[in-house]
């Protein structure tokens, strides 16, 4: 039995470093869960892109779920992620807030007029400071904000038919079943 | 001759400084205020490039983390308020140092735990050879060593 000890050992450390590699390949490494997941979202108030004297604010938004979707012109998995607001994420339903993420006004303007706009409305964060209040660290991102304004889900990265089927319609699903 | 050694030295730092400014010139009222704030930014980690410190980290979010934790700063804010604040935003993935805490005992204790059983295991095993043959270090005891 002794002389099996160091070879079940060794197996052990295998099957150790094994399932580190394939949990590695099962995560994206750079996604950090967000802790702001079923907890109310940051109260914010932005100026409207494009009409900065009007603002919208978290409290004008509740009442209906939303999508809030995390873009910028200099951002470059937005051109890719794109797309799939114009069309698969639009067909969900739900309003799509953009979040218009340290940008120049003029720049994102020129950016939607060439690529389209599949936005109800955009709030301008010009500074990132209530892009910190988020906890978005890197463009794109995408949160489901509840009627209530709970954070059900965020995705960090661009949106994909995989993550809507996979991720955003199980959650749409959860919130229809709450919802009387 | 010592004018010439801190001619010297000041021109080793000078790179140094030059760049340390051109990263961010912080308006900080004093020395202390400002050692203050390089410690904590060197111990809170940057979202964006995982592996850099929020001092180190060029990114955006970075600046503007910097910022602020500076801010906080000037408003009196401790080094706590700072980090809590910054981990209910980032998740104590910002923390280079985890607090300890039920979901974080195997990062803390793990090495340690690990450490004791093999120093257990050695024991048990010298022990029981040292039994077994009392003459322990005759090399003509090692060929019916089981290790």
């Amino acid at each position: 039995m002794s002389r099996l000890l160091p070879l079940i050992g060794f197996l052990l450390l295998v099957s150790l470093f094994g399932f580190g590699i394939w949990w590695n390949t099962q995560h994206d490494q750079r996604e950090i869960a967000s802790p702001l997941i079923d907890k109310p979202a940051p109260a914010f108030a932005l100026p409207v892109l494009g009409e900065p004297s009007r603002t919208v604010d978290k409290a004008s938004l509740l009442g209906k779920p939303y999508f809030l979707n995390v873009f910028a012109s200099w951002c470059i998995e937005c051109v890719h992620e794109h797309p799939m607001l114009m069309t698969d994420m639009k067909r969900l339903g739900l309003p799509i807030v953009g979040f218009n993420y340290k940008d120049e006004p003029e720049a994102a303007t020129t950016w939607l007029s060439e690529h389209g706009n599949p936005f109800d409305v955009i709030v301008a964060d010009r500074d990132g400071r209530a892009g910190i209040d988020f906890g978005v660290y890197a463009a794109p991102e995408t949160f489901l904000i509840d009627a209530k304004g709970v954070i059900r889900y965020k995705r960090i990265g661009p949106i994909t038919p995989e993550v809507i089927e996979k991720e955003i319609r199980p959650a749409l699903v959860a919130l229809a079943k709450e919802t009387p | 001759m010592i004018r010439r050694a801190l001619l010297w030295l000041v021109l080793c730092l000078l790179p140094v400084v030059a760049c340390a400014q051109a990263i961010q010139p912080l308006p900080f009222h004093d020395r202390a205020e400002e050692v203050r704030f390089q410690k904590l930014t060197s111990e809170l980690r940057c979202p964006m490039c995982q592996n850099e410190t929020l001092a180190d980290s060029n990114a955006p979010i970075a600046h503007d983390l910097r910022r602020q934790v500076f801010e906080m700063i000037q408003a009196g804010k401790s080094d706590d308020e700072i980090k809590t604040y910054l981990v209910d935003r980032y998740s104590q993935f910002v923390l280079y140092k985890p607090p300890v805490e039920p979901s974080t005992w195997l990062l803390w204790f793990g090495p340690l735990a690990l450490l004791t059983a093999g120093a257990i295991v050695v024991a048990v095993q010298v022990r029981r050879r040292a039994r077994q043959n009392p003459t322990v270090g005759t090399p003509a005891n090692d060929t019916e060593d089981d290790w």
